[in-house]
């Protein structure tokens, strides 16, 4: 029993690995733009199907068929994309919306979503296709006494705990982090010290977009590729993020991690809850402490 | 003080008043069209098509009552139009109850819904209320998918028409169509009576200006909640109605993406509009009936409308309207 339970912490870890990469760049755009940006699922989603491209599909559409760029180059290229796709959509489309109700804004990203959503339908399985560039160092299993798990499950959540701790200490600890929380608090005082915030405010967009990309990445080899898998993640990092409160980028990484723990905990005990554990989670937060574990009381 | 003072004045100046008499004659006469292209509409199109067209533009209708009159955004009402058809679906399938009790239940049982998320959701505001209904719709999808008696991905089907107090046969098109016509009609006269009600100028004053209706002493929470399951209830008419029309209640009704569809449509019709969400409904169902060849590119379009939608006609098509014939509301 033990060893199911500690199995199953373990894959529930592992599902909390984008839960915490997704609600962290949902907090870090939402800190700094107050916008909520829906397509984050459909970003990662997006991330993932460029990292099956620049490997399977790529070589055959520019004719030389022996190319696959392989894992390691698509988990630096496709974030640099994601993120200049999100700074495409917030200089042409997002920065118009700004003056008007946040509503809007997630009204417009909801629109981006069904868009990449739709296109992706179209070209590809919705049912997914399996990623094959799975790096041959991270093939095979470790035994970790109480079960065998897969190499590479054991170094996507070794990786995102380095990233989002990277992230953390960006924003909490140096000189540009600084600047983006002194944006949050009063953006025309910062304008004020000669800091181009409207600069700031397209590369943090494109900096939270390009997470969701790395996510993407990350998750290509663990799950099927296809066009609705951002899709109903989104609505749990939405319910993530209300748990956690939006307000602190630590808040959001321990809350991903923890739900994802709690939701493979519950596979343990009940598994046809566990697809509403973590929304059942927020009833309780919001009748308990509506502002969020993390968030401040207002 | 003298503010509300000057606010009065301003409000019986004579200006106002003549706009506002021709605000209601041009809404008499909108009216007028809707209820001769309601009488009329199964002469010149498919019936079936024309119910689905009420069934939605009733939605979005209900669902204009919390966008538009008080301020909410719901990302979340396709569970009570989707819960409402299985609850219909149920009683009248499986229990056997009479098709009018049945949708008359099923639109209450929306509502109780409506009880619960609403009352959760009012905890919080703005961009978070929208999150928090949709997170909670979720669950009410997840149980569609997963009780022993919703039939799964396959949905419930075979619900069948019954006869409308015991006499009128509804598998007869014509009855059933004028059945449909007329819980339109009833549930668009009613959202009409609540927004020019006191209830809902208290509603149009905590969308305007929520701390200053509090200061004004009404408990802005319980307006909010009862605006939130009205609709509910009116959201679960509306989806109670479809299931029966087609005989089925499907897990897509229930799905996130219907709680987005609902909102284009009020968007693009225009929000806080009393028409609008009619003109919106049909224009967005029509346009995923005519574009149903294309397949899954109806999506991209769909999302590609709201893009626009969002970005260059926040006003929406009776709102446009009404500005360029200069009333205050249509």
């Amino acid at each position: 029993m033990l060893n199911l339970i500690l199995a199953q912490a373990m894959l529930g870890l592992n599902n909390g690995v984008f839960y915490a990469m997704l609600s962290l760049g949902l907090a870090v755009i939402f800190g700094l733009l107050n916008v909520v940006n829906f397509a984050h699922g459909a970003l990662y989603m997006t991330g993932a199907f460029l990292a099956l491209i620049l490997y399977s599909y790529l070589g055959v559409w520019i004719g030389i068929e022996d190319l696959h760029i392989n894992f390691w180059a698509a988990l630096i290229i496709v974030p640099i994309l994601i993120g200049a796709l999100g700074i495409l959509i917030e200089r042409t489309m997002l920065r118009w919306l700004y003056n008007f109700d946040p509503i809007y804004s997630l009204l417009l990203t909801f629109g981006i979503t069904l868009v990449l959503q739709g296109l992706f339908v179209n070209f590809f399985s919705a049912s997914g296709t399996p990623y094959p560039g799975q790096p041959e160092s991270l093939r095979g299993v470790v035994d970790l006494g109480f079960m065998i798990f897969p190499k590479y499950r054991l170094f996507a959540i070794g990786f995102s705990i380095v990233i989002c701790l990277a992230v953390w200490f960006i924003i909490e600890r140096t000189r540009i982090g600084a600047m983006l929380r002194a944006g949050t608090e009063n953006p025309d005082l910062v304008k004020a010290f000669g800091i181009n915030v409207p600069l700031m405010v397209t590369l943090t967009f494109g900096f939270g977009t390009g997470l969701a990309g790395l996510a993407g990445v990350l998750a290509a080899p663990i799950y099927s590729v296809g066009p609705l898998m951002g899709a109903d993640l989104i609505i749990i990092i939405f319910a993530v993020v209300v748990i956690g409160g939006m307000g602190s980028i630590m808040g959001a990484v321990v809350s991903g991690f923890a739900l994802g723990l709690v939701e493979g905990l519950t596979k343990v005990f009940y598994a046809p809850a566990a697809n509403t554990v973590i929304f059942f989670l927020m009833v309780v937060v919001l009748l308990v402490r509506p502002a969020g574990l993390f968030g401040r009381q207002s | 003080m003298n503010n509300t003072l000057d606010e009065v004045a301003e409000f019986s100046d004579s200006g106002q008043q003549k706009s506002d008499s021709r605000s209601r004659m041009a809404q008499g006469l909108l009216f007028v069209i809707l209820t001769i292209a309601v009488l009329v509409a199964p002469f010149f199109l498919y019936p079936v098509f024309v119910m689905q067209l009420l069934c939605f533009a009733l939605f979005a209708l209900a669902f204009n009552l919390l966008i538009g009159f008080t301020g909410l955004l719901s990302f979340g009402h396709a569970a009570f139009f989707g819960g409402a058809a299985y609850f219909a679906g149920h009683m009248i399938k499986v229990w056997g109850f009479p098709p009018l009790l049945g949708l008359i239940l099923a639109a209450l049982g929306a509502g109780v819904l409506g009880l619960v998320i609403g009352s959760l959701a009012i905890r919080r505001q703005g961009i978070y209320f929208a999150m928090i209904t949709l997170a909670l719709a979720q669950i009410v999808y997840f149980f569609a998918l997963q009780l022993p008696f919703t039939g799964g991905e396959n949905g419930l089907q075979g619900i069948p028409r019954g006869h409308l107090l015991g006499v009128i046969d509804l598998n007869d098109p014509l009855a059933m169509y004028y059945f449909v016509a007329a819980i339109f009609m009833a549930g668009f006269l009613i959202i009409y009576r609540i927004i020019h009600s006191p209830f809902g100028q208290v509603l149009q004053a905590v969308r305007e200006n929520e701390p200053r209706a509090l200061s004004l002493g009404y408990n802005v929470d319980r307006f909010k909640l009862m605006a939130f399951v009205m609709s509910a209830t009116l959201a679960g008419l509306a989806g109670a109605t479809k299931a029966l029309v087609f005989q089925f209640a499907s897990l897509t009704d229930a799905h996130w993406q219907m709680s987005g569809e609902v909102i284009l449509m009020t968007l693009l019709g225009g929000m806080g509009t009393i028409f609008g969400p009619i003109v919106g409904a049909v224009t967005i169902v029509t346009l995923q009936h005519e574009l149903s060849s294309i397949g899954s590119w109806v999506q991209v379009v769909i999302g590609a409308t709201f893009v626009v939608a969002v970005l260059l006609f926040r006003r929406g098509i009776i709102g446009e309207l009404a500005r360029i014939l200069r009333l205050p509301s249509l």
